[in-house]
């Protein structure tokens, strides 16, 4: 188990360098440093210093892969991609393109990106599970039908969509929450009510939908025949058969996200003014700070593969036929 | 005088594309099999209807004519301007622009102007449109009677044309009672006959009113929102049309090949997909925002601009979003390649690369049927949402994200601006709901596990 781990620990190496090479294709080599220094100044006239000045201050002034003017190790240490992408292996993620230190700025905004995160997931399995064990005991009806029709228009709803009207209707018109802001502490409450209870129902259609397929498959075996033979009724059968095996995937599936749940949500965050690292990232994007999205971009790969490596783990703790090898 | 831009040739490549491979399929008996289940199912057949007519209103957009227009006084223009055919059905809903907002059905302006009358004496009053109800005489009393009567007369004129194709189709086809029909076949005449009376009142109400009312700068919503279905369309299908050749040729070799090939396969779509999507889209539209600045000549028009980003966006979506399919031909393929009738095909001195062709693939292609229908809802809704933080769609096309992220902050005005939120929503919710319940039919049709 342990000897298992650590081989895969050590093939998240390679993934992180394959992602750091592609980011900096994508960030140096499509747009060199200059071009992005003067989109950066805003003019396309600034001076030739200006430009210099500004590769300087932020460590671009550096050849990209290879100095020819050092010899030796030196010629591949003083480059852009190898100061920059050190850098990102040990946590050390630098300065933002207007100077503020990006690891301080996560540290800080992490907390309210997980206050609307983790109830958003928490209750939204639930809401999803308990919708999806209605549609199935309720199979072969119209109430069935009609949940599944339900599902299906939530699913074609816009998320945007859910967020507007949420805030028109609750916000404004019933006046019952605030529309955007956040508060630190327990005042924190009343601004995340709102986008959690949004985000469950803009997740419910496609969520119930991949849960009752979940219940379905499980439902088919032969075991909840011989169990539905021997007498149990359909209520029985559902949560102490269906629902029980079910769990495995079910449990796997929200452990692969656990970890991105730092990342917070980009769309939420932004409409609603939280402070958290989602708009973090779409305040980068739109200023067109490269420093920061290339820094979220490695952050969310590294949290993605720890998703991965957990959900092999938990794969083994909660079905004992797994046996990793 | 065709002027096509790039995404127009896809377009038709596209159309001309999946034809071929319909008429193809027609001719083979087990590939026709699962569209009968699909054209029995009443939902099938409407929400492809449906979706057709959109499509067809995407490719009347596509089709671009460029032309010298006639003056007033009948001189030929010295300006050519390129229009799509869409533009020039749609008409005077295009040219007739007011000045700012106005309310759906309004004849009167959004906000109240100081207007002088004859007597010289200002008064603070809603300004009358230009346009819009301008043929009425007394607007407050005749207004309602004219819309009733005019929305009458479209349906009955969506009617006559419903009849008209209905007649017309009846005296080519070989069975020539409406009796003999099929289920499916009358399923599409009654959802014509729906879809041709909206259009019927569109076009009765159109010329005399704004529908769906004007935006900021006064232009008809029900045109802008008409315009985004080729948006839309163009990146729910070119997406898949982009990500299909990578994730087919790497899937099966992947699976097929084992071994190093295997392996670097499986490297090349966990260091992808690790990427967290938005932001490896952000990064390359960032990208492509420098490098169109820093070189502006290779885009002169607006609408070339537009379309290199609307290129860009569906190749960079594709290339982001393969990765799924890949792991899922992959397993398949695994599978299928210890099966008895690849063994005999080894046997028999078949080479590696037919038996990919004859057995694996054609065994594969019922999950690529379903994931690029089950991708196209999303891909179209992802549309908005990345509009809305700037890294979709050039703001210079329409699209319904487009028109979501400028009136969302009008919500704060009042009397609120909510028409064209409402516009954007409706029609991405007819063209999402029809793409998603036909995805659900194709989906049962298709997938063998269903068919026990």
């Amino acid at each position: 188990m342990i000897n298992y781990i650590l081989r895969r620990l050590l093939y998240v190496l390679p993934v992180l360098l394959g992602v750091n090479i592609l980011t900096f294709v994508l960030f140096f080599v499509v747009n060199s440093p200059d071009d992005m220094a003067r989109m950066q100044l805003g003019d396309k006239h600034v001076s030739q210093a200006a430009v210099n000045n500004w590769k300087q201050q932020r460590g671009y002034d550096l050849p990209l892969i290879w100095n020819q003017q050092e010899t030796g190790i030196q010629a591949i240490k003083k480059t852009i991609f190898f100061e920059k992408s050190v850098g990102l292996f040990v946590f050390d993620l630098g300065l933002s393109d207007n100077g503020r230190d990006i690891v301080a700025d996560i540290s800080q905004r992490m907390w309210p990106s997980l206050a609307i995160a983790i109830p958003s997931l928490i209750f939204g399995v639930l809401a999803n599970i308990t919708f999806a064990l209605l549609l199935i005991f309720y199979r072969g009806s119209y109430l069935e039908f009609g949940g599944l029709f339900v599902c299906i228009t939530l699913m074609s709803i816009s998320g945007l969509f859910y967020i507007i009207a949420g805030q028109f209707l609750v916000g404004k018109l019933l006046a019952l929450t605030p529309i955007s802001g956040y508060a630190p502490g327990m005042e924190a409450f009343k601004f995340i009510i709102l986008p959690v209870v949004i985000g469950i129902i803009s997740g419910l259609g496609s969520g119930a939908r991949w849960y009752r397929t979940l219940f379905l498959e499980e439902a088919a075996k032969d075991y909840v025949r011989t169990a539905k033979a021997k007498g149990l009724s359909e209520l029985q059968v559902l949560f102490k058969h269906v629902l029980k095996n079910a769990m495995v995937p079910i449990l796997t599936g929200i452990v692969v996200i656990l970890p991105l749940l730092f990342m917070g949500s980009l769309i939420t965050e932004s409409f609603f003014g939280i402070p958290g690292l989602g708009s973090y990232t779409i305040d980068a994007i739109s200023s067109q700070d490269f420093a920061i999205v290339r820094s979220m971009v490695f952050l969310g790969s590294f949290l993605y593969i720890i998703g991965l490596l957990l959900t092999d783990i938990s794969y083994t703790l909660v079905d004992p036929r797994v046996r990793l090898n | 005088m065709f002027s096509l831009l790039w995404t127009d040739y896809l377009v038709f490549a596209l159309v001309i594309g999946v034809s071929l491979l319909i008429w193809r399929a027609s001719k083979r008996q087990h590939l026709v099999r699962p569209w009968k289940t699909v054209s029995d199912s009443t939902v099938g057949v409407v929400s492809l209807t449906v979706l057709l007519t959109f499509v067809f209103i995407g490719v009347l957009d596509s089709t671009r004519i460029k032309y010298k227009p006639n003056l007033s006084n009948g001189e030929r223009g010295a300006r050519t301007e390129t229009l799509s055919v869409l533009d020039i059905v749609l008409t005077p809903i295009r040219t007739q622009i007011e000045t700012t907002y106005s309310q759906p059905f309004a004849h009167t302006g959004y906000a109240k102007e100081l207007l002088i009358d004859e007597q010289g004496a200002t008064q603070w009053v809603y300004p009358r449109l230009k346009y819009a109800g301008a043929h009425l005489v007394s607007a407050e009393s005749d207004k309602q009677k004219d819309i009733v009567t005019k929305a009458i007369a479209g349906i009955f004129l969506g009617f006559m044309c419903w009849l008209a194709l209905l007649v017309l189709v009846l005296f080519f086809s070989k069975a020539r009672s409406y009796k003999a029909r099929s289920k499916a076949q009358k399923n599409i005449a009654y959802t014509l006959l729906i879809i041709f009376s909206l259009a019927g009142m569109v076009a009765s109400l159109g010329p005399y009113y704004h529908v769906l009312g004007t935006d900021k700068v006064g232009e008809d919503v029900l045109y802008q929102a008409i315009k985004s279905i080729r948006t839309g369309l163009v990146i729910g299908t070119l997406t898949t049309l982009v990500m299909l050749p990578i994730a087919i040729a790497l899937g099966l070799m992947a699976g097929f090949f084992r071994g190093w090939v295997d392996d670097v396969i499986q490297y090349l779509y966990t260091t992808l997909s690790s990427i967290p999507g938005v932001l490896l889209i952000a990064a390359a539209i960032l990208m492509a925002q420098v490098y169109m600045a820093n070189n502006p000549d290779l885009f002169t028009t607006v609408d070339d601009r537009g379309d290199m980003r609307l290129l860009l966006l569906c190749m960079i979506l594709g290339l982001t979003s393969w990765t799924g399919l890949c792991r899922l031909l992959r397993a398949e393929t695994l599978k299928i390649r210890e099966m008895d009738y690849v063994m005999a095909a080894r046997a028999l001195g078949v080479g590696r690369m037919q038996i990919l062709k004859r057995h694996v693939l054609p065994n594969v292609m019922h999950l690529v049927m379903i994931t690029v229908v089950l991708d196209f809802s999303g891909l179209v809704l992802a549309e908005a949402v990345l509009s809305y933080i700037n890294i979709g769609v050039d703001p210079s096309t329409y699209s319904w994200g487009n028109m979501i992220n400028t009136s969302r902050l009008e919500m704060a005005r009042e009397p609120i601006v909510w028409w064209p939120l409402v516009a954007a929503f409706i029609f991405m919710f007819a063209l999402v709901l029809a793409a998603n319940l036909f995805a659900d039919v194709v989906r049962d049709a298709f997938d063998p596990r269903e068919n026990n």
